[in-house]
């Protein structure tokens, strides 16, 4: 079964057509990245399959539910650019947060929040609060929140764009580490080639104006991927590939209608 | 983690080193401060100048007799002056308590009903304001006229004085509430939604904690204005036992004895201040922020 399935979707604000015409469907336990400029409506399109925006028209089905009855059903855990972690709770208050809401009881809490502790390899920052942390240590707990109640998709919205490279290329690997052992599938939007192209396996390309998928490039590189992967060549055929395909859809929009 | 952990060490001694510093400065400004009154006392007596005012002992006495005054007694045979005043401010500070809960409690509901109703904040805000513009003192001995009658033995006069407290403090608590709950991140909001969590829960759970900060800047300016607010109820409600009552005493004898009043406000400000800390104390054990989001 399918876990996302988007069906002609497209989504007016005011003046402006953010997505038009969207059709593309996700099987589980892939990973697959939302890539193109600013204002090609990937962010809008994570939001449509989180519910948290509705589409003017079009279906996004998540689980083979409607998305609003997914949001309630709990099948998907978000993360932001900004960890969004809430200043007055702990890490551990943190990663907890989604279980209070689900109303997990207290024993349950803490051995949950302890496995996801372990997961993003934050053992020994439980007491700390959030501004104690660093930017990656802090996405990292917004990492182990989502996944906490063990959502069956995880939503990314450029999680580690804020982040420096060096710290970027290790969630990466710890990323893909994590997505292996929860076996969960993932969306992941992000503005980076090689970050879309390493993570991904398949890397969805979007053009702006209206925001549209102009390519899907699948990504055939051996799993798992490892520190060296980045150096394959096929690792560059692939990152070459995206950037075409970039670049085909930044031309579209130049041409006359 | 062994970063942070060798921290701390660190961080407790800036903090004592801070605390010192500021403890110094308070002392320094209190003397500065001291220094002004006394040298403004001796150069308009020297020169006799009379505006604004011709400066004498009644009208200026030294800082220093006032402060002995509280050691004197307050009448020939009597307790000390600082004794007395001490019950009548533990009085006042009764009122000024139950005033300051009554009114924290009623600021935070209404602030939290306007929040969440625009119809009713549109509606009702500008008559909260209206409220605010009417004296205390016109208010107050109404409030004791329509109170008293109604209220229980252990609660008759006081219990009025400290609905008038409450008047004022509730205001500032009601519109900091208002402003505090729509403080909390957008981002953080949809992470809500993305629960599926009931608005009560957003409430409890993110808004009410975002608005922490801003509701304690609104305690700390209810703290004080609690004390205003039970001293002045005082006064209508012909109430002897607090610090209202004193001050009434004390200013018909101002001519003969003005160090008896003056000693009056320095046992008031105190009080004021005691209610500040007091808030400060809470909020630096409830809020917990980084350093740089704290309002």
């Amino acid at each position: 079964m399918s876990v996302v399935a988007i069906k002609n979707v497209t989504k007016v604000f005011g003046e402006t057509t953010a997505l038009q015409g969207i059709d593309f469907v996700i099987q589980e336990g892939e990973f697959v990245s939302l890539i193109g400029p600013s204002g090609c409506g990937k962010s809008t399109l994570l939001r449509i399959i989180g519910d948290l925006i509705q589409p003017t028209s079009g279906t996004a089905m998540v689980n083979g539910k409607p998305a609003r009855q997914a949001r309630i059903d709990r099948d998907y855990g978000i993360v932001f650019q900004d960890a969004v972690l809430y200043d007055w709770r702990t890490v551990a208050k943190n990663i907890a947060l989604p279980l209070e809401l689900a109303r997990w009881d207290r024993r349950r809490r803490a051995a949950k929040v302890n496995e996801m502790l372990g997961l993003v390899e934050l053992g020994g920052f439980e007491d700390h609060y959030p501004w104690q942390l660093s930017g990656g240590m802090q996405q990292r707990v917004a990492i182990a929140r989502a996944l906490s109640f063990d959502p069956s998709l995880l939503l990314m919205d450029e999680p580690f764009g804020a982040l420096d490279e060096m710290t970027r290329e290790r969630l990466n690997m710890e990323l893909l580490r994590i997505w292996e052992a929860s076996g969960s599938t993932v969306v992941f939007v992000t503005h980076s080639i090689a970050e879309a192209v390493f993570l991904s396996t398949r890397v969805v390309v979007m053009s702006p104006r209206p925001g549209r998928i102009s390519d899907v490039v699948t990504v055939d590189l051996t799993q798992p991927r490892t520190a060296t992967t980045r150096e394959e060549p096929r690792f560059f055929e692939l990152v070459t590939a995206v950037r075409e395909a970039l670049h085909l859809g930044h031309d579209l929009e130049q041409a006359p209608a | 983690m062994s970063a942070i952990a060798l921290e701390r060490p660190r961080a407790r001694a800036v903090a004592v080193r801070r605390g010192l510093g500021r403890a110094a400065l308070f002392v320094l400004v209190g003397a500065a401060l001291w220094g002004l009154w006394e040298g403004y006392r001796w150069l308009w007596m020297r020169e006799h100048w009379t505006w604004p005012f011709l400066v004498t002992d009644t009208a200026m006495p030294h800082l220093h007799t006032i402060f002995q005054a509280l050691w004197d007694p307050a009448r020939p045979g009597g307790p000390r002056l600082i004794s007395l005043l001490f019950h009548s401010a533990l009085f006042t500070a009764k009122e000024a308590a139950a005033g300051f809960a009554l009114g924290a409690v009623t600021g935070f509901a209404l602030g939290c009903l306007l929040a969440n109703f625009r119809m009713l904040q549109r509606g009702f805000l500008p008559w909260v304001v209206a409220s605010q513009t009417i004296p205390i003192v016109v208010i107050a001995p109404m409030v004791v006229v329509w109170l008293n009658p109604k209220l229980p033995t252990g609660l008759q006069d006081w219990g009025a004085v400290a609905v008038i407290a409450a008047y004022l403090t509730f205001f500032p608590v009601t519109i900091s509430t208002i402003r505090g709950l729509h403080s909390a991140d957008r981002r953080a909001l949809e992470l809500m939604r993305s629960y599926a969590a009931s608005e009560w829960r957003i409430l409890w759970k993110l808004r009410v904690p975002a608005a922490l900060p801003y509701i304690f800047a609104a305690l700390k300016i209810s703290a004080t204005a609690s004390v205003v607010g039970a001293i002045i109820g005082e006064l209508p409600s012909s109430i002897q036992d607090g610090l209202g009552g004193q001050i009434i005493n004390y200013s018909q004898y101002y001519t003969i004895q003005p160090t008896g009043l003056w000693a009056t406000n320095v046992i008031a400000a105190a009080l004021g201040i005691g209610f500040f800390l007091l808030v400060l104390l809470a909020e630096k054990l409830i809020v917990r922020r980084a350093p740089e989001n704290l309002v």
